[in-house]
């Protein structure tokens, strides 16, 4: 409100087509004249696809043990019966043997699965130091308070690295042995345990600290290993490029699962003669069993797979395509059913208006 | 109305308790009467400083954001926003501070700035500068320095700074012009005049030698009601009392016009001027989709509630188990432990809050608000709703209302100036039962030559000479008309030719009419087929050539000047509907002519041939015509001076003035004898009977409420179409009630429409009720009031319901004879009744503008009698005729949209917030968010606002064009339609089946496997990333799918919010943001991207998502289709109508 005069009159509008509301417009209409076709081509290729995928889904071949070690499941039980309420558990060793009858078909891929394990827990699941992670000095001495109650040690060093995350990293460690003929030795399947970790995770977000006189060790002094770690992070291997936070196991424990029943790459297994796959044969798994589950009620479990383009197998997305397209047929049945009926009742109800 | 309220309380209490008196008292030029006067209160008045700013530079932080935090929604958000900062809650703070910071500073700015260009205005008013006079002395200074009591002079074309008293003016009678446009945009030229013993002090030393004192009401609103009185003491004389009157008022605002300079004292200073008093604010009106909206909302805060409790109490449910509680992987600290449980359980409670608030966005608001506001425009641009003529186009004074066009069920009309042009012509006179209708009329020119009466036949005698030529001067003299003079009219005596180019001006137009149409040669009616030759050419044409001097002047048929001393006017009011003068002739007799409503004349008159007259114009009133009867009655000089007595004793009342006037009025207008009847035309506005045809069709039920006398107003009614020739008229009506009570009228009339009650309503359903019976109800003033009159017993509402009952089945209703406030009374009864229908009312008159703001919506029409119907309105149009485009295309389209808009936003937020509570269940119900900060962020500011925006902006469901060929369509939205809990529900369930097919499908996609090829796994945040993405898409390409008008701002718009999302996504993902202290969405969205089966999986459940929606659509519209739909896909079959068919006004 002014308190000046003004003139109210209104002035001319502009005419245009914008002003006026009759800008130029393409006006669709969903009829069932152009749902019909839409329906039967979604349908048909929604068909097509899952067809594909679920083929290729079957495809795939997976192996799978549960090496907790309930009673009576395996060699495992003993090292879990020795683990029982003993904090940190003592190390253990236990084995699986299994035999493939025929050709497994690679590039086979070692994966460790827990269930049970909430990584998705916000408490959890911010309780970890990305500055410190990326190799940032300061934060390697200050790790955020997120990290708390893993920030400082007791001794009051601060926790390289810190964080509810990292404290409880996987470490149970497997390899892979292959008996070729009944009776005949082990050999040593080499795994691959580069690569199992996102290509950016490793090389950008995850950095070591400036190397002191160059070393590592050095770099990490004045810090403290997580509680429930054997040994600091500098050790973690004795490769210097797969060691401190660019570790491909930390790395790959660092990302969090989605759900709490969850699976990480262990290793792949594409050197030698076994780059194709795994042949026929008896093999056992070694198994470190070090990693405390049943406190919880989870399970860890070890699974061999094969991985196609669309990853490992699962049915679900095959499935629901072809569910998805059936539905579309179907639709479109009903709907060619009402659109011919009442056709003529409508053309009727013009006529008669 | 509150406000008022509140100010006089605050005015009041600030005051002082000795301050509550009901009277002022000025001393003009602050000079102390002389004692042994009356002893006055002393009284503080503020100074005439303006203050139309909110805000001061110190308070406006603190003032400002207490305003924005009163609004509930803001207040939710701060809540919230505060609980965030308190707790530790799973989504930092800035989540929801930043959009209230936001939405809080924007509008801050935007009012800081308001306020800012008010202070601009304010000083530049308060300091420019005004003549005061002072010891006999002009003194320029600056106007906020004025007081009460100060004595002003203003000059030509000058606004007057405060509220004066007029004292002299420049011209010799004591007048001066004035135009009021700024204050109620009348810009007519409007005549006050100076206080008659003060009127000779023409200079600045005359003034300082003036002594008076002025009494006077309090400040009051009302611009056109002043009562106050004026003592000049006199050394010689005791003490004159003059009572002071509006016309004696100048107020603050007004120019001064036509006039060199007018001296003044201030009575009414500052912010205690009537024009300060009058810029309040309006009582809000709320839209009908606003208070669903606020229904909905509730109903969102209840699952959002009903939500968080239910986390709470399974997170406690599984958290019994003391190593899901604390696993040795995720110790607490020992505070936490520590930490009492209800507490914790609280803490939680809040934190499930905050982690689903999302659901009620703030965004909603802003999107609803832009939406109202940038819509209007469409409006106040629309080409056809402009006014060549007039050069006026639409105005829009609330955009809060726009959606409720599409709503209306009731549109309560005015018919003077509203449905008719309010564009008077006389059409005829009778006088003593002779006709005389005007010659010849051409454009209201008179075509000079063609002067004709002949009175061989219908010589009405000597008398009867008399009487016709008596009430010929009646109505030049009896009126308030104000000529205004052309360059050339200073010379006392002017040629009859002259003498007609002079313009009349006034209040209304009916006496205009009259005056210009008595100066026209009139010709009896039955003769005047007669060859012209046969007939003496003579004048009969009397004209009014002006006030002066408080004479009146006319010149007579033999153009000769008659002299009238003009001694008093009875102005009219719409009470009493008359109005009188007493003139003196140059002779010395006494007349009083009195012109008013038959109905208020009638019953006056004693002498005169009655029944003559009253046929004739009851005759007149049915064709549609207005009728005025013209009395007159000769006084002897004591009945003069009796009556002088009596209105200056009800003049100079201070209190109860105009009801002591009107008992003056009452008992001075009686006995009167009857000249004759006057009959003018009012012609419809063009298009008045198609609109109201086309409103009718869209299931709108129209009434018309009327001053003007029964037959006249079904007359027009007829004209345009509210009554057709088979419509049944019921008549509730003063006459009748005569004969029945009121009991038996009303019940007879619900018999008679129920006993067709049922095959109405069967009818309703095929929507067309063209051959049964139509009723219409005519019902006037009195009867009206009669029903609404509560009795003793308490039954009254029995009445009320009964005629409600018979109202509804009336497909018209005219209500005549109708006081303003009975025509809101009206509008109330109508709103208030069980089905709380929408009302809308049109006027064009101040006595419109009660039922304007009492109705849903108010549409003021810009008409001839002034602007304060359109400033009171929520519209104003230039015509009638564009309420058809204002409903049944401006308030279809609002509609439409805005319910989309709010149903849309629900259902968005639906399908945001119910993957976050799906979550829970599976991340042990520790309040981990779905989704990343930045995009629960953006979701409703960036991603998914500007689609839905230009949607509820742009959308034309069904053209132009066969919204207004087809007012049927109107029916489709009416009640509400699409904001029903059906429709809501749906909505609703659309969202949450949405959800689930989000999150269970990313679900499965990811349960324990790896879904690339390098056999990497994914964690939480690609879950939440694809969650999300299949999210902004379905929820952006269901409102595609419910598009019907792609502009290419729309596709640019909806194309281009998809494309910022994955452009922002590869940004946010790409790059180590060094401010955030996390970097987990880091290459996130690429990786995902990387997978062909996520790709696979965004096509499926997008595809899923929509598929119900569509099959709803296709399904509704093949088996059930509606109006709408039916005409889309005729429209579809046989191509978009080029241009306007022939028949698309019809």
């Amino acid at each position: 409100m002014t308190w000046s005069a003004t003139a109210r009159g209104a002035h001319q509008p502009d005419n245009t087509a914008f002003t006026q509301q009759r800008l130029p417009a393409w006006q669709p209409l969903l009829s069932a004249s152009i749902a019909l076709p839409l329906f039967f081509c979604a349908g048909l290729a929604f068909i097509g696809l899952g067809l594909g995928l679920y083929y290729s889904s079957n495809g795939i071949k997976e192996l799978e043990y549960d090496y907790t070690g309930d009673l009576g499941t395996g060699n495992c039980s003993v090292c879990a019966a020795i683990g029982q309420g003993r904090a940190p558990p003592p190390r253990c060793s236990c084995a699986w043997y299994f035999s493939l009858p025929e050709f497994f078909q690679g590039p086979v891929f070692l994966y460790y699965e827990l269930t049970n394990f909430y990584q998705n827990n916000r408490r959890y699941g911010v309780s970890r130091d990305d500055a410190q992670l990326s190799g940032l000095q300061s934060a390697l001495r200050h790790p955020v308070n997120e990290c708390y109650p893993y920030q400082y040690s007791a001794a009051g060093l601060p926790i390289a690295p810190c964080g509810a995350i990292a404290n409880s990293l996987f470490n149970d460690s497997f390899s892979l042995w292959h008996q070729r003929l009944p009776g005949g030795p082990y050999v040593e399947v080499p795994l691959d345990r580069t690569g199992i970790a996102w290509w950016t995770d490793y090389h950008v977000k995850f950095r070591n600290p400036p190397l002191v006189n160059g070393s590592l060790a050095l770099a990490f002094q004045g810090t403290a290993p997580p509680p429930s770690w054997h040994r600091p992070v500098y050790e973690l291997s004795p490769d210097p490029n797969n060691t401190g936070f660019i570790n491909q196991d930390f790395v790959v424990w660092m990302r969090t699962a989605a759900l709490p029943t969850f699976r990480k790459l262990y290793a792949r297994i594409r050197q030698g003669n076994y780059s194709a796959g795994l042949p026929r044969g008896t093999y056992r798994v070694n198994i470190t069993y070090n990693y405390p589950v049943r406190a919880f009620g989870g399970h860890k479990l070890i699974t061999f797979s094969s991985v196609s383009w669309m990853g490992g197998k699962n049915p679900f997305l095959g499935i629901a395509y072809l569910v998805v397209g059936s539905l579309c047929i179907l639709m479109g049945f009903v709907m060619l059913v009402v659109y011919i009926r009442y056709q003529d009742q409508n053309d009727e109800d013009e006529d008669d208006e | 109305m509150d406000c008022s309220l509140v100010r006089t309380l605050v005015h009041r209490y600030c005051a002082g308790e000795e301050e509550c008196v009901d009277s002022r008292t000025v001393y003009v030029g602050h000079r102390e009467p002389p004692p042994g006067a009356e002893a006055y209160i002393p009284q503080r008045c503020p100074d005439n400083r303006i203050v139309s700013s909110k805000y001061t530079f110190w308070n406006f932080i603190p003032k400002n954001l207490f305003e924005q935090f009163r609004r509930i929604a803001n207040f939710y958000f701060l809540i919230i926003f505060l609980v965030q900062l308190i707790i530790d809650t799973p989504t930092s703070p800035v989540t929801s501070g930043l959009p209230l910071f936001f939405v809080i500073t924007v509008t801050a700015i935007k009012q800081g700035y308001e306020d800012w260009l008010r202070h601009k205005a304010d000083s530049a008013v308060n300091q420019c500068p005004v003549h005061f006079v002072q010891h006999g002395r002009l003194v320029r200074k600056q106007s906020r320095k004025l007081r009460v009591g100060d004595i002003v002079m203003v000059k030509e074309d000058e606004t007057f700074p405060c509220d004066l008293i007029f004292l002299s003016s420049s011209r010799v009678d004591g007048t001066c012009h004035v135009t009021t446009a700024s204050l109620d945009g009348e810009s007519s030229h409007k005549t006050h005049y100076a206080v008659q013993d003060t009127k000779g002090f023409h200079t600045e030393e005359d003034m300082d030698s003036l002594h008076a004192t002025i009494e006077c009401e309090q400040p009051q609103p009302d611009l056109y009601r002043f009562v106050g009185r004026i003592n000049v003491y006199s050394d010689l004389n005791d003490p004159v009392v003059r009572p002071l009157g509006s016309e004696n008022l100048l107020l603050r605002g007004a120019t001064l016009k036509n006039t060199e300079k007018i001296f003044g004292v201030a009575i009414y200073t500052g912010m205690e001027t009537k024009m300060a008093l009058n810029y309040q604010s309006k009582s809000q009106k709320r839209s009908a989709v606003e208070k669903s909206m606020n229904v909905f909302l509730i109903v969102y805060l209840c699952i959002l509630i009903s939500k968080a409790l239910i986390n709470t109490v399974m997170k406690y449910v599984w958290q019994s188990e003391p190593f899901r509680d604390e696993p040795w992987y995720n110790q607490k600290t020992e505070a936490e432990r520590q930490r009492n449980l209800f507490l914790r359980a609280f803490t939680d409670f809040l934190a499930f809050m905050v982690l689903f608030n999302y659901i009620i966005p703030v965004s909603m608001y802003v999107t609803v608000e832009m939406q109202k506001f940038l819509g209007s425009y469409f409006i106040t641009w629309d080409e056809e709703m402009f006014d060549e003529e007039t050069g006026e186009g639409p105005l829009v004074n609330t955009s809060d209302l726009n959606e409720e066009l599409g709503q209306v069920e009731y549109v309560f009309t005015d018919k003077t100036g509203t449905l008719t042009e309010n564009n008077m012509e006389f059409k005829e006179c009778c006088v003593e039962g002779h006709v005389y209708v005007p010659h010849a009329i051409c454009n209201g020119q008179v075509l000079p030559a063609a002067a004709a009466i002949d009175m061989i036949d219908a010589s009405p005698g000597a008398g009867g000479r008399e009487r016709e030529e008596l009430f010929f001067r009646a109505v030049c003299l009896c009126h308030t008309i104000q000529v205004k003079d052309g360059d050339e009219a200073d010379g006392p005596r002017k040629s009859p030719d002259s003498g007609r180019r002079c313009v009349y001006i006034s209040a209304s137009p009916d006496e205009v009419a009259l005056v210009e149409g008595v100066q026209r040669e009139l010709t009896p009616r039955d003769i005047k087929q007669l060859p012209q030759s046969h007939t003496a050419r003579k004048r009969l044409g009397f004209t009014y050539l002006r006030l002066k001097d408080n004479y009146m002047e006319l010149q007579n048929r033999g153009n000769d000047i008659e002299r009238f001393e003009l001694l008093e006017i009875l102005s009219f009011d719409s009470v009493r509907r008359r109005m009188s003068v007493i003139v003196k002739s140059a002779t010395g007799e006494i007349y009083l002519f009195c012109k008013g409503a038959d109905s208020s004349i009638f019953p006056r008159v004693i002498e005169g041939k009655v029944d003559q007259i009253r046929s004739r114009v009851e005759r007149n009133a049915v064709e549609g015509l207005r009728t005025l009867c013209v009395a007159y009655k000769r006084l002897i000089q004591e009945e003069y001076e009796g009556i002088c007595k009596l209105l200056q004793a009800a003049k100079v009342a201070l209190q109860d003035r105009e009801r002591k006037l009107a008992e003056a009025y009452e008992q001075i207008e009686k006995d009167l004898i009857l000249l004759g009847a006057t009959a003018v035309e009012d012609r419809l506005q063009e298009k008045a009977a198609d609109t109201i045809e086309a409103l009718q069709k869209a299931g709108i039920k129209v009434w018309v409420l009327t001053g003007d006398k029964m037959e006249t107003a079904a007359a027009a009614c007829y004209a345009c179409k509210l009554f057709r020739r088979n419509t049944q008229l019921l008549e509730v009506t003063t006459k009748r009630l005569e004969e029945q009570s009121l009991h038996d009228v009303l019940f007879e009339l619900s018999k008679t429409i129920l006993h067709c009650g049922a095959s109405l309503t069967r009818d309703n359903f095929s929507g067309l009720s063209a051959d049964t019976q139509d009723y219409g109800l005519i019902i006037d003033g009195a009867a009206l009031s009669l029903i609404m009159k509560p009795r003793e017993d308490g039954s009254s509402s029995s009445y009320r319901e009964l005629f409600l009952d018979i109202c509804r089945n009336c497909s018209a209703v005219l209500c005549c004879r109708m006081a303003p406030l009975q025509k809101a009374q009206i509008v109330k009864l109508i709103k208030f009744s069980k089905e709380r229908p929408i009302t809308l009312a049109i006027g064009d008159g101040a006595n419109d503008v009660s039922m304007i703001l009492e109705a849903h919506v108010g549409i003021g029409i810009v008409g001839k009698e002034g602007r304060q119907a359109a400033r009171n309105s929520d519209y104003a149009i230039p015509k009638f005729k564009h309420l058809k485009k204002m409903l049944l295309v401006h308030g279809h389209f609002y509609y439409i949209r805005i319910s989309e808009l709010v149903q849309y936003f629900f259902y968005k937020n639906v399908c945001f917030i119910f993957p976050q509570f799906l979550y829970q269940f599976f991340c042990g119900f520790s309040q981990q968010t779905l989704y990343d900060t930045a995009y629960l962020t953006l979701y409703n500011i960036s991603f998914t606002s500007l689609p839905v925006l230009l949607y509820s902006l742009m959308e034309q469901h069904v053209a132009m064009d066969t919204l207004k060929r087809d007012p049927a369509l109107y029916r489709d939205i009416a009640k509400n339609a699409l904001l029903r809990w059906r429709v809501f529900i749906y909505w609703t369930f659309l969202g949450v089946f949405d959800a689930l097919v989000f999150f269970f499908g990313a679900y499965f996609m990811f349960e324990n496997t790896t879904v690339t090829s390098n056999g990497q796994m994914f964690g939480n945040w690609t879950f939440g990333t694809l969650v999300f993405t299949v999210m902004v898409f379905t929820v952006t390409l269901k409102l595609a799918l419910d598009t019907h008008y792609w502009t290419w701002i729309n596709h640019v718009v909806i194309w281009g919010s998809l494309l910022f999302y994955v452009v922002f996504s590869l940004l946010w993902g790409g790059i180590i943001w060094p401010f955030l202290n996390y970097q987990r969405m880091y290459y996130v969205f690429i990786q995902m991207l990387s997978s062909g089966p996520a790709w696979l999986a965004i096509v499926l459940l997008v595809v899923v998502s929509l598929l119900p929606d569509v099959l709803k659509k296709v399904l509704c519209r093949q088996l059930w289709p509606s109006a709408t739909e039916k005409v889309q896909t005729a429209c579809l079959v046989s191509g978009p109508p080029l241009g306007s068919h022939p028949l698309a006004s019809l």
